[in-house]
C-alpha cells in the first residue's frame, strides 16, 4: 500500500508516524493520489414518478423501501409479541388467544424479526443508503440487480404475511420449523402455513443474494480514489462482512426449507423418520430430523452475527463521531469482525446440545463458542477507551450507544453461561434462554438501529429528529426492556420453560405469576414508546429544525455530498478523493475537531495527525 | 495478469502482489469487470448450495436402513441384448463436458471479436446442454416408468429416489437456465450487440464481449458440479 502514494516519501524524510512542522513540509506531489481505474459509473436516470420513487434503481430509495417496508413488518412482529405477553401475562382475558393461536404468533414473531426485520433492515436498508456514500461510489454497481432484489423482499414479505389468511393458519412449529412436527397434522399451518414459510424465504434468499452480491462488489471493486479497505469506516466493514457470512450461509437454509417443502408436498422423507400416530405407521419413514436441525443452525448461528457485525461497525461510528475522538484500535476492530464472522461458522450446534449430540461433539462447540467472546470482548473494551477521555456529546445518539453496549454485555454474558454444555442442558428452553438471546440479538441491535435512525436522519432527510422526544423514546425503552428481560432471567432460574401457552397449577405459579404480569405490562409500554419514534419522524419530516451540511462534524464521506440529501449520483460532478481514515477528530493543532477524509495533506500539515 | 495496465500502479508477483492490490484503493482485483467478480461470488455461493445438498444426500444415504440401490443397476441400459451400466450418463457427461470446451473457445472468439465463430460456438454449447438436458430427462421418465418415485423405490431405500430427483432436478435447472441464456447470448453476438455496446433489455448496461466469459464461468461451474454429482451418484 505504501508504494501507491508519492506523498510516502515526504512523510518519511520528516518523521515516521506523524507529520510535524509548520508548513516546510508542503511539496506539489504531497496530495497526489493515483488516477482512477474505472471510467464514470454508468447510470440510468428514472424519470416517471414509477422509475423514480418506486421501480428505482438508486441504491439510496432501494434503502429506504428496505427500511419502510421492515420497519412495517416489523411492528407486526410488535404487535404479535404483545399479544403473546397479553396471553402469558393475563391467562384467559383474551379468548381469541387459543393455543394454537399463540404458537402461530410465536412463530412468526420470531421469524419476522430475526429474518424480515433486522437482517433486511441492517443489510438492505442501512447497506444499500450507506455503503455507495460511505466508499464513495455513485450508486451499487448491478443498480437493476439492487431493484430486483427489493423486489424480491416485497414478494417475500407478502407471502408470509398471507400464510394469516390462508386455510390452517400460518406455521405454529416455534421459528426454528423442526420437522417432524413442523409438517405434520396437528401442529397448527402444517399444510399452508409450514407452505409458505418455506417458499417466503426461498424468495428472501434469492432476493438477498441479489442485494448481497451488490454490496460485496460495490466494496470490492467500486471505491473511490484513495479509499482502501483499512480507511473504511467501520459500518462499512460490519455490513460487508454480514453480507459474506449472509451468502455462505443462506444457502442452508435454502436448502433446508426445500428439503421440507418437498417432505410436506411430495411426501418425501428427507427429514421425517418411522412416526406412529394413533397406532397407525404413517407414510414417512428412514429421514433425519437432526439433519434439518444442522442445516437450520449452519444458517442460524452465523445469522446472529449477520445481525450482530453491522450493529458492531455502525456503534463504532456513532461512538467515535459522538465522542469526539478516533475509534480505538481501528485495525483492532476490523480484524474482529472479520474474526467473530470466520468463528461463527463453527459454532453452530452449540444450539443442539440437548439434541443427543456426543458429548465430545458438544465439547468441540463449546469451545468454539466461549473462543468468540475474545473478539467480542475486544470490541466492548474499545468502545469503552474510544468513550474515555472524550468530549462526550450526551445526545440521543450516544444515549443509544451507551444503551447497546450495557446491554450488549449483559447478553453477552448470558450467552457465556449458555455456551457451556452442562450450565446449558438445565438451562436450555427456558426463559433464561429467552432472555439472553432477545437482550444479545433482539434490544441491542434495536438500540444501535434507533441510534443510527438518530444519528442518519439529517442526511435522509435534512433535518434533525426532535432530541426532547427521542431521549422520552429512549429511557422508556432502555428501562422497559430491562423490566421486559432481566426478571426473565429468574423465571428461567426456577425452570419456566418456553413455548408453553399457560402454566396452569404447575408449581412455579405462585413466584412467576406476579413476575409475568410484570413483564407483559413493561412489554405493552415498550411497544407502545416504540410509537414516539413514528410520531417523531412525521412531526420532523417537514418541520424539524434544517440540518444542513454535516451537522454532527463527521469526517466520513457520506456527509460531504454536495447537496442534502444527496442526490442521485451522489457527488455531483466529480468523485470525492479521500487522503485519510474516517476518524481524525480532536487532532491537535488542527483547526477544527474533525478532519474529513477528504482533506488533502497539505491543508494539515501543522497538526499531529496519523497518517492512515 | 500481466497483459493488464494501470496508470501509475504496478503490479509485484505472488503473494507480495496480493497483499498490495488487497491494500490498494478503488478495486481489490485489479482490471476485473464487475461482473465477473460479481459471477465468481455468486459461484461461491451457489457451491454451498450443492455442498449442502451432497452433504445431506451423504447424510441420508449413511443413515438410512433400507439397502440402498446398486448404481450400475438402476442407471444401466439395455442395448442391442447386452445390460452396458452408466452408459446413459456416460454420454451426457461427455456431452457436457464438451460443452465447456466449445465455450471456452466461444469466449476466445469473443475477446478476438470475431462475431460469427463466437456466435456458431454459444449455440453448439446451447445445443449441448439441451441434448443434455434432454437425455437427463429420459433417464427421470425411465426411472419413473419403473416405479421410482420420490417417496418411494422398488430397488431399496426411498431416500434414493428423493435425492436423486432433487440434486439432479436442482442441477437440471441451473444447466436449463444456462441454455436459455446462451440462446439469448447466441442471438446477441450475431446480431452485433456486443461489437456495438447496444444496452441489454432490461439492465440497460452497455453489451460487451465479458459478458460471454462471465456467463462461460457459470456454464463451466455447472459442469463441475456434475463431475461431483457424477461421482456421488453414480459412482459411489
Amino acid at each position: 500500500m505504501s508504494e501507491d502514494f508519492n506523498d510516502n516519501k515526504t512523510i518519511q524524510a520528516q518523521s515516521s508516524e506523524t507529520i510535524s512542522g509548520g508548513g516546510s513540509g508542503i511539496t506539489p506531489d504531497m496530495d497526489y493520489v493515483r488516477p482512477a481505474e474505472i471510467g464514470e459509473q454508468d447510470l440510468y436516470h428514472g424519470h416517471s414518478f414509477i422509475t423514480k420513487w418506486i421501480f428505482c434503481q438508486d441504491a439510496k430509495v432501494i434503502g429506504v423501501q428496505y427500511f419502510l417496508l421492515a420497519t412495517f413488518t416489523g411492528i407486526i412482529g410488535l404487535i404479535l409479541s404483545w399479544l403473546m405477553r397479553l396471553q402469558l401475562g393475563f391467562p384467559g382475558l383474551a379468548p381469541f388467544m387459543t393455543a394454537e393461536h399463540y404458537y402461530q404468533f410465536v412463530t412468526m414473531h420470531g421469524m419476522i424479526m430475526v429474518v424480515y426485520f433486522l437482517t433486511a433492515l441492517f443489510l438492505g436498508g442501512f447497506g444499500n443508503y450507506l455503503i455507495p456514500l460511505m466508499v464513495g461510489a455513485r450508486d451499487m454497481v448491478f443498480p437493476y440487480l439492487n431493484m430486483v432484489s427489493f423486489w424480491s423482499f416485497f414478494v417475500a414479505v407478502g407471502v408470509l404475511l398471507a400464510s394469516f389468511f390462508v386455510p390452517g393458519g400460518p406455521t405454529g412449529s416455534g421459528w426454528t420449523l423442526y420437522p417432524p412436527q413442523a409438517i405434520l397434522e396437528g401442529t397448527p399451518g402444517s399444510g399452508w402455513g409450514i407452505m409458505l414459510m418455506c417458499i417466503s424465504l426461498i424468495l428472501f434468499v434469492a432476493g438477498f443474494t441479489m442485494g448481497g452480491l451488490n454490496y460485496l462488489i460495490t466494496v470490492l471493486q467500486a471505491r473511490t480514489r484513495g479509499m482502501t479497505l483499512m480507511r473504511m469506516p467501520l459500518t462499512v466493514w460490519g455490513i460487508f462482512t454480514a453480507t459474506v457470512l449472509a451468502m455462505l450461509a443462506f444457502p442452508a437454509l435454502l436448502v433446508g426449507a426445500l428439503m421440507m417443502s418437498l417432505d410436506n408436498v411430495l411426501g418425501t422423507s428427507f427429514f421425517m423418520p418411522t412416526i406412529l400416530k394413533a397406532g397407525e405407521v404413517l407414510e414417512y419413514g428412514g429421514g433425519s430430523p437432526i439433519l434439518f436441525q444442522h442445516l437450520f443452525w449452519f444458517f442460524g448461528h452465523p445469522e446472529v452475527y449477520i445481525v450482530a457485525l453491522p450493529a458492531f461497525g455502525i456503534i463504532s461510528d456513532l461512538i467515535s463521531v459522538h465522542a469526539r475522538k478516533n475509534i480505538f484500535g481501528y485495525r483492532m476492530m476490523v480484524w474482529a469482525i472479520v474474526g467473530i464472522g470466520a468463528l461463527s461458522f463453527f459454532v453452530w450446534a452449540h444450539h443442539m446440545y440437548v439434541s443427543g449430540m456426543n458429548p465430545w461433539f458438544g465439547f468441540f462447540f463449546a469451545t468454539t463458542t466461549l473462543i468468540i467472546a475474545v473478539p467480542t470482548a475486544m470490541k466492548v473494551y474499545n468502545w469503552i477507551l474510544t468513550l474515555w477521555r472524550g468530549n462526550i456529546r450526551l445526545n440521543t445518539v450516544m444515549l443509544w450507544c451507551l444503551g447497546f453496549i450495557v446491554t450488549f454485555v449483559n447478553g453477552g454474558i448470558t450467552g457465556i453461561f449458555l455456551g457451556n454444555v452442562s450450565v446449558d442442558v438445565p438451562l436450555s428452553d427456558t426463559y433464561f434462554v429467552i432472555a439472553h438471546f432477545h437482550m444479545v440479538m433482539g434490544i441491542a441491535p434495536l438500540m444501535v438501529i434507533m441510534g443510527a435512525v438518530y444519528h442518519w436522519f439529517p442526511l435522509v432527510s435534512g433535518r434533525f429528529l426532535d432530541e426532547k422526544l427521542g431521549k422520552w423514546h429512549f429511557w422508556l425503552t432502555f428501562l422497559g426492556a430491562y423490566s421486559i428481560y432481566f426478571p426473565m432471567h429468574y423465571l428461567g432460574f426456577i425452570g419456566v420453560p418456553r413455548r408453553y401457552f399457560e402454566m396452569y397449577d404447575s408449581p412455579y405459579v405462585t413466584s412467576a405469576v406476579g413476575m409475568n404480569e410484570f413483564i407483559s405490562i413493561a412489554a405493552f409500554i415498550v411497544g407502545a414508546a416504540q410509537f414516539i419514534l413514528i410520531y417523531n419522524i412525521i412531526k420532523t419530516l417537514k418541520t424539524g429544525k434544517p440540518a444542513g451540511h454535516n451537522p454532527w462534524q463527521a469526517c466520513s464521506l457520506e456527509w460531504l455530498t454536495p447537496s442534502v440529501p444527496p442526490e442521485h449520483g451522489n457527488w455531483g460532478d466529480r468523485l470525492p478523493v479521500v487522503h485519510r481514515w474516517a476518524y481524525d477528530f480532536s487532532v491537535p493543532g488542527a483547526k477544527e475537531d474533525f478532519i474529513t477524509q477528504t482533506t488533502p495533506p497539505s491543508e494539515v500539515t501543522d497538526t499531529k495527525v496519523e497518517k492512515t | 495478469m500481466s497483459d493488464i495496465k494501470i496508470e501509475g500502479y504496478d503490479f509485484k508477483p505472488g503473494f507480495k502482489g496480493m497483499a498490495k492490490d488487497t491494500g490498494s484503493d478503488q478495486t481489490m482485483f485489479k482490471g476485473v469487470h464487475w461482473g465477473k467478480a460479481m459471477m465468481w461470488i455468486f459461484l461461491l455461493s451457489d457451491t454451498f448450495i450443492f455442498s449442502c445438498f451432497l452433504i445431506s444426500y451423504m447424510k441420508g444415504r449413511g443413515s438410512t436402513l433400507i439397502d440402498w440401490p446398486n448404481p450400475s443397476e438402476v442407471f444401466g441400459l439395455h442395448v442391442f441384448g447386452v445390460d452396458v451400466p452408466l452408459l446413459l450418463i456416460a454420454i451426457m457427461t461427455f456431452v457436457l463436458i464438451t460443452s465447456s470446451g466449445t465455450m471456452a473457445l466461444a469466449v476466445k472468439y469473443g475477446y478476438e471479436k470475431n462475431k460469427k465463430m463466437c456466435g456458431w460456438l454459444i449455440l453448439a454449447t446451447a445445443i449441448g446442454g439441451l441434448t443434455f438436458v434432454g437425455m437427463q430427462a429420459f433417464e427421470w421418465g425411465k426411472l419413473i416408468h419403473e416405479g421410482v418415485r420420490p417417496w418411494e423405490n422398488p430397488f431399496g431405500a426411498p431416500q434414493f429416489g428423493s435425492f436423486f430427483f432433487m440434486i439432479t432436478g436442482f442441477h437440471g435447472t441451473h444447466v436449463s437456465i444456462g441454455v436459455i441464456f446462451l440462446f439469448i447470448y447466441a442471438y446477441k453476438t450475431f446480431a452485433g450487440h456486443y461489437d456495438e455496446g447496444k444496452r441489454g433489455w432490461f439492465t440497460s448496461i452497455k453489451g460487451d464481449y465479458v459478458e460471454i466469459e462471465i456467463l462461460g464461468l457459470y456454464w463451466h461451474f455447472v459442469d463441475l458440479v456434475w463431475v461431483f454429482i457424477f461421482a456421488f451418484f453414480y459412482l459411489w
